[in-house]
């Protein structure tokens, strides 16, 4: 049998596939840079809870860290409302060591903070749970339901953490502090969950040294990602196997 | 005899003991008004840093705490195994327990930063926690030991005195494998992360608390003016040294391993032969005063017949019990972490150097609260109820014959 020809359908079918292919179009590139930017940026609206696809790592360079400069030090007290005092029961989340080999002589300085380990010794100990590492690595305390024991400043081995030994006025907002509870760096938390980098990171970059480098560990593409790839890198304390999340190259 | 001394109200002596309870309630106050006095101001009034983290409330605290696991032997001995002449102690063994322990833990939630939140820490369990499973520890033997002196005490539950007397020593070792096991499981620490901590606390609770229990004894014994029966101290002193000794030999162990370990040698350089108070308190108090001189005085020809050479080697026992708290807890922090092994350290956090701690008077008011504590339930319980050692001379006789 013969069909007969039938030219006006063939132009509807058209129109229609045109019609679709536009829509397509349009729909995907209405959706298209949502779903690249997420993937680039892996940022999350504040209801959506952190990932494990994530971990927040920082890499030192300590031959890049200058001698005698506390911009970092400075940086995370302006940040997380810490008076910048350095007495024995005064807060420091992050403190520059100077180091010397006692065989070769060797000099190094390096800030120190806590590691946001793995495996936090200071997690395990925490009666309460009150110190708990949250999916994406970064180690914190519930100032809630910290009871200040301390039991997780004798367990740390980096000394990375303090307690609050009075009371404070002219809190920032972002990050509450108490009396009577245990603070160490949150990486800035406040901050990263902005996309932002930690402040002790913005400030090494401002003053041009760029000894620290700050992202995500499990992101090939990222640039502390590539970084470790490509260089020997120390976790201090290595022998604890706690896998830190900041780690240090030139020493 | 001790059958028929009175101890209820009715027997006088109501002056003495209210001057007692005057003196434990004095002390009691000065405790309060220092947890006050820090409640309000901060630890910044205490010596206690962010390097020196626990201090002398926690030295008071956790002696009070392994002397209350060790001072329930006396009772453990009895009703576990079957000895009368401790059986006959099994309730005061377990009163003072208690009283101790409740003590212990005034003073370690006194001197909380935020001791508020005591509700929070029995409903917040983080059960990788050893310090977790210390409150779980630290409640039971509430439950138990007061459950094993109402079987003691009431002649309808006496049968299960020994099943209970059982559970309570067994979870009595676990509770202080737990307490020494805090300082144990600090990986990161020279002075900790041994497992010869839990054992060694055991053996430390044995000494410490039948040396608590022997002065609590003898002052009960003074004050109803009964004459201590020349068999049961010199058991009981005996007893007393062979666990002195084994505290010491536990010491002797620990520090050789960590002689042995390069990586061990500046910390022990530090503790045993450094220019500091640890030094002087391990040497001068844990060893000399709170080992050697007890064990002389207790294998002394005369202690037997002597109460006062007991009594006061007791003491003693305690007080080096004390300095080996010091030296444990702030000695094992004073010296510095170790981040960089192989270099020298220096920070404006105090990295590489040995961290310095001058307790406040605050501090003391805050541990010696934990004694308070203890004194006064003890003094108010054996007024009211019947903790006095009640001996059968004819069993120990047999005893003492058998052993």
């Amino acid at each position: 049998m013969n069909e007969p020809k039938r030219p006006e359908s063939n132009l509807e079918n058209g129109d229609r596939r045109s019609f679709l292919a536009a829509s397509a179009a349009v729909a995907g590139s209405a959706v298209a840079p949502g779903v690249l930017l997420y993937g680039i940026a892996q940022a999350k609206p504040a209801e959506e809870a952190v990932t494990d696809k994530v971990r927040w790592g920082m890499l030192v360079d300590t031959t890049k860290c200058a001698t005698g400069c506390t911009d970092c030090v400075t940086a995370c007290n302006t940040e997380n409302g810490l008076s910048g005092k350095t007495g024995p029961q005064d807060s420091q989340w992050i403190r520059k060591v100077d180091i010397k080999n006692l065989q070769t002589g060797a000099q190094h300085t390096l800030p120190m903070m806590c590691q946001h380990c793995e495996h936090p010794p200071c997690v395990d100990v925490c009666p309460t749970g009150a110190s708990f590492k949250r999916a994406d690595g970064i180690v914190l305390v519930d100032r809630h339901i910290c009871i200040g024991c301390r039991y997780c400043m004798m367990a740390c081995p980096y000394k990375a953490r303090s307690f609050v030994h009075e009371p404070l006025t002219e809190q920032n907002p972002e990050v509450p502090r108490g009396k009577g509870c245990v603070e160490s760096c949150t990486f800035c938390v406040q901050r990263v969950d902005r996309d932002q980098s930690p402040a002790c990171v913005e400030a090494c970059d401002k003053a041009g040294h760029k000894a620290m480098v700050f992202g995500d560990l499990n992101n090939p593409e990222s640039d502390v990602a590539k970084a470790v790839k490509a260089y020997a890198t120390t976790e201090v304390r290595g022998d604890l196997r706690l896998n830190t999340g900041v780690r240090y190259q030139g020493i | 005899m001790a059958n028929n001394v009175c101890l209820g109200r009715e027997c006088g002596k109501n002056t003495r003991f209210w001057m007692l309870l005057a003196l434990g309630g004095l002390v009691m106050l000065g405790t309060l008004s220092a947890f006050f006095y820090l409640e309000h101001h901060g630890h910044i009034m205490t010596g206690m840093n962010n390097q020196i983290v626990w201090g002398l409330p926690h030295v008071f605290a956790v002696f009070l705490i392994v002397a209350a696991s060790g001072v329930l032997n006396v009772a453990s001995i009895g009703s576990v195994f079957g000895k009368k002449l401790y059986k006959a102690r099994a309730p005061l063994s377990g009163l003072l327990a208690l009283a101790m322990l409740a003590g212990g833990l005034a003073v370690l939630v006194l001197d909380l930063g935020r001791p508020d939140r005591l509700i929070v820490a029995m409903t917040h369990y983080n059960f990788k926690s050893i310090f977790a499973w210390n409150m779980i520890f630290y409640n039971g033997f509430f439950a138990i030991v007061g459950l094993y002196l109402i079987t003691l005490m009431d002649h309808k539950l006496k049968p299960w005195s020994k099943p209970v007397g059982l559970l309570a020593f067994l979870w009595r070792l676990a509770l202080t494998t737990a307490t020494g096991s805090i300082f144990g499981f600090l990986v990161a620490r020279a002075g900790y992360n041994s497992a010869l901590y839990a054992p060694m606390f055991i053996i430390y609770s044995f000494a410490y608390g039948l040396a608590a229990f022997l002065v609590v004894q003898s002052v009960m014994y003074k004050w109803n003016n009964i004459a201590m029966d020349e068999r049961i101290l010199s058991r009981m002193k005996n007893l007393l040294a062979v666990f002195v000794a084994a505290g010491l030999y536990f010491t002797v162990v620990l520090h050789l391993t960590n002689m042995y370990f390069a990586k061990q040698w500046e910390f022990e350089r530090f503790l045993l032969a450094g220019d500091n108070i640890y030094t002087t308190l391990f040497w001068l108090g844990q060893v000399f005063i709170g080992g050697i001189v007890p064990l002389l005085m207790l294998f002394s020809p005369n202690a037997a017949k002597n109460p006062a050479i007991v009594f006061l080697a007791a003491l003693l026992v305690l007080v080096g019990g004390h300095a080996q708290m010091y030296v444990t807890i702030v000695g094992g922090q004073a010296f510095p972490l170790d981040l960089f092994p192989g270099y020298a350290q220096t920070s404006s956090f105090f990295d590489g150097e040995v961290h310095s701690y001058s307790p406040s008077i605050w501090e003391l008011m805050l541990g010696l609260g934990g004694i308070a504590t203890a004194f006064l339930i003890t003094t108010v319980a054996v007024r009211v109820l019947k903790f006095l050692p009640q001996d059968d001379f004819k069993e120990i006789e047999l005893e003492t014959k058998e052993g």
